[in-house]
């Protein structure tokens, strides 16, 4: 059991043929993902992937053909917009959009959209979601980390896998590893996930990764505190970063008094979760 | 990106948004000219791209022409929160019955776009919105809807705007959100927007940010970017798609991933260090980005010490140890210390190409953070 996406997901590539969505379809094809179908308008009736997986032109298409039940996203954010909302119309019931950099304006326009469908969006700017031995959606690396029964759910790429792999060091293994992204306004939150792991019976604890900027970090404190009974280890980043400024991602910014990692990491200690003072420091709090 | 109030007043005027007359100068003499033209009393405004302007001096009200160019002469130069002032904005000075604030933004907690009113003009909108949110009204916009009629109303009411203004409040307030629909704006504020006996509303302050990302769209609004704004090595960084922010300490930092350099930056704080920057390079970096990044962190010349914190995935240690000996040969006389931790996707190549140059190598985290430390010369926590 995990969260998300498992052995039985189906997983279709928007963007297949691209440079990005190419690399990374041969490394979760290697990973044992079962990758069904790939998606780049213009190149339906091609093959990619040594031959094997076919090409679409459009999602609906290539869904009413495999009956892919997930979609990952790797098109240039330019054209993230279109290719999201066509993921959503053809009533995929999962989307993990790894693009970074979309306008925030579209991911406004998708937020209203998604109100009145079914979809969960993951993302963007997502390093993807990651069910240990089972699947990988997105760019996790697959070594990082050992199958157990701890949820990873992160705002960051290159910091998770830092976690991942202290953990790997002391035995620790994972059921589910999430990237909700680093973008200011993302399909889901902390909270939706949290949900999820707190219900899946092959995770015992979470491990959240936190950074500054926005409030999801304080939503979720809100949410552990009167809704779960799973243990929470979160660690915080960007105690040192300066007012005002965009910290490479761009949901990371203080703004004004709003987002400080000071802030976040009272209000999980308020909540009685367990916060690392630097990522090494978690598998001893697990 | 933001910017400045005249270039956010000449977008207001596209859209019909009444502003002063006036116009930008880049001299004192110009400034005059302007004010003769104006007739009467007029305002100089500093154009620099930080709050407070008021408070520190950089908007001043003069009676004549000989003062305009008076007041420029001594603002040209000046530095408002160490930006300096190099252009000023010249405006007539207008008749105040009242002020009220507009803004449309977006409200990132609730993903939607927002317009806010209050009938409290130049109030400080988060100040006000931590310690008496019931003096500001706001109304979440549906961005597949836009903006309605109704909701304007409702906000019209919410300040006690007389009614005589409503027809003028709603043209402006749909123009605000034309301006941020189609600039791709993530704030556009007027605040003041100012009650006026004899010429109803105008927009007294213009204030206006753009999504970076979606600049690749608005080529004309990329153009109004002012380097002169802006730290020239995170300017020169960009130039690499790498993204730096100097700090004011001794230690630098190269690391891959924002949320890795921010718990970097983090560990060498908690372990009595000051870090000198945040670095990014970014996925799957190439030596040439390497060396450049190193070379921005070293023409720091606050910097003592320097880790490179690299977790290689798409990224290939072997490359960052690459682009780490292409900086360490063009070092020619001071040498700075080096403290390099590689994880992952060839790492012990990037290490074994490394060797020659016997620098300091970590294993974990902490032990990385104290190492360099020491070497930037202060004592470890």
């Amino acid at each position: 059991m995990s969260i998300l996406i498992n052995k039985n997901t189906r997983l279709l590539v928007q963007g297949i043929t691209g440079k990005e969505g190419l690399f990374h379809s041969e490394l979760m094809r290697k990973y044992g993902t079962n990758i069904v179908a790939g998606v780049t308008p213009g190149k339906g009736g091609e093959w990619a992937l040594d031959e094997k997986i076919p090409v679409f032109d459009t999602v609906e298409t290539a869904v009413r053909a495999t009956e892919a039940n997930a979609s990952v996203i790797f098109v240039p954010a330019k054209f993230a917009f279109d290719s999201i909302y066509e993921a959503i119309d053809a009533r995929i019931p999962l989307i993990i959009c790894i693009t970074e950099g979309i306008p925030s304006m579209d991911m406004l326009k998708i937020k209203s959209i998604l109100k009145t469908s079914e979809t969960m969006l993951i993302g963007p700017n997502s390093p993807g979601v990651l069910t240990v031995e089972e699947c990988k959606a997105g760019i996790i690396p697959g070594s990082v980390t050992i199958p157990g029964s701890v949820g990873v759910v992160s705002r960051s790429g290159t910091l998770t896998y830092e976690i991942l792999y202290a953990m790997k060091e002391k035995k620790i293994g994972v059921s589910t590893c999430v990237g909700i992204g680093g973008d200011a306004v993302t399909g889901t939150g902390f909270v939706e996930m949290l949900s999820l792991f707190e219900q899946d019976p092959n995770t015992e604890k979470i491990v959240l990764i936190g950074e500054i900027g926005g409030k999801e970090e304080e939503m979720a404190a809100d949410y552990i505190t009167t809704e779960m009974t799973k243990p929470v280890i979160a660690y915080i980043a960007g105690l040192t970063a300066p007012q005002g400024k965009r910290m490479g991602h761009a949901g990371a910014i203080i703004e004004g008094r709003a987002g400080s990692a000071t802030q976040k990491i009272e209000l999980f200690k308020k909540a009685g979760v367990k916060v690392a003072e630097y990522p090494e420091d978690i598998p001893a709090l697990l | 990106m933001k910017i400045q109030e005249y270039q956010a007043k000449q977008i207001f005027q596209k859209y019909e948004i009444p502003i002063p007359r006036g116009q930008v100068a880049l001299n004192a003499s110009f400034v005059r000219q302007i004010a003769e033209d104006l007739g009467n009393k007029v305002v100089v405004k500093a154009q620099v791209l930080v709050g407070g302007r008021g408070k520190a001096g950089g908007i001043r009200l003069a009676d004549n022409p000989d003062r305009a160019e008076e007041i420029a002469t001594e603002m040209m130069g000046m530095e408002i929160h160490g930006l300096s002032i190099h252009k000023v904005l010249v405006e007539e000075a207008i008749d105040i019955n009242r002020e009220i604030y507009l803004s449309i933004g977006t409200d990132r907690m609730n993903a939607s776009p927002v317009i806010i009113a209050s009938q409290y003009g130049g109030i400080d909108i988060e100040d006000t919105s931590e310690e008496a949110p019931e003096k500001i009204s706001r109304i979440p916009i549906d961005p597949l809807a836009g903006l309605c009629d109704f909701q304007i109303r409702g906000l019209a009411v919410s300040i006690d705007l007389p009614r005589k203004h409503w027809k003028q409040f709603t043209k402006i307030a749909n123009a605000l959100w034309m301006i941020y629909q189609n600039n791709d704006a993530s704030l556009v504020e007027i605040n003041p927007l100012v009650i006026s006996e004899q010429n109803g509303l105008i927009a007294l302050d213009a204030k206006m940010t753009i999504d970076d990302n979606a600049l690749f769209r608005h080529p004309e609004l990329a153009d109004l970017r002012d380097l002169d704004m802006e730290d020239p090595s995170e300017v020169e960084a960009q130039k690499y798609g790498i993204t730096y922010i100097h700090m004011n300490g001794n230690i630098g930092c190269l690391v891959n991933g924002a949320g890795l350099a921010m718990a970097t930056m983090d560990i060498l704080k908690l372990k009595g260090g000051e870090p000198a920057n945040f670095l990014d390079i970014g996925g799957g970096a190439s030596a040439e980005k390497v060396s450049s990044a190193l070379r921005i962190i070293l023409s720091d010349s606050q910097v003592k010490a320097v880790l490179i914190n690299v977790f290689g995935g798409i990224t290939r240690c072997d490359e960052i140890a690459r682009g780490i000996t292409t900086a360490l040969a063009e070092q020619k006389r001071k040498k700075t210390p080096m403290v390099v931790r590689l994880v992952g996707t060839n790492a012990n190549e990037g290490y074994t190409i490394l060797k020659k140059h016997k620098l300091p190598v970590a294993r974990s985290f902490v032990e990385a953070a104290e190492k360099t430390i020491a070497l930037a010369g202060v004592k470890t926590k």
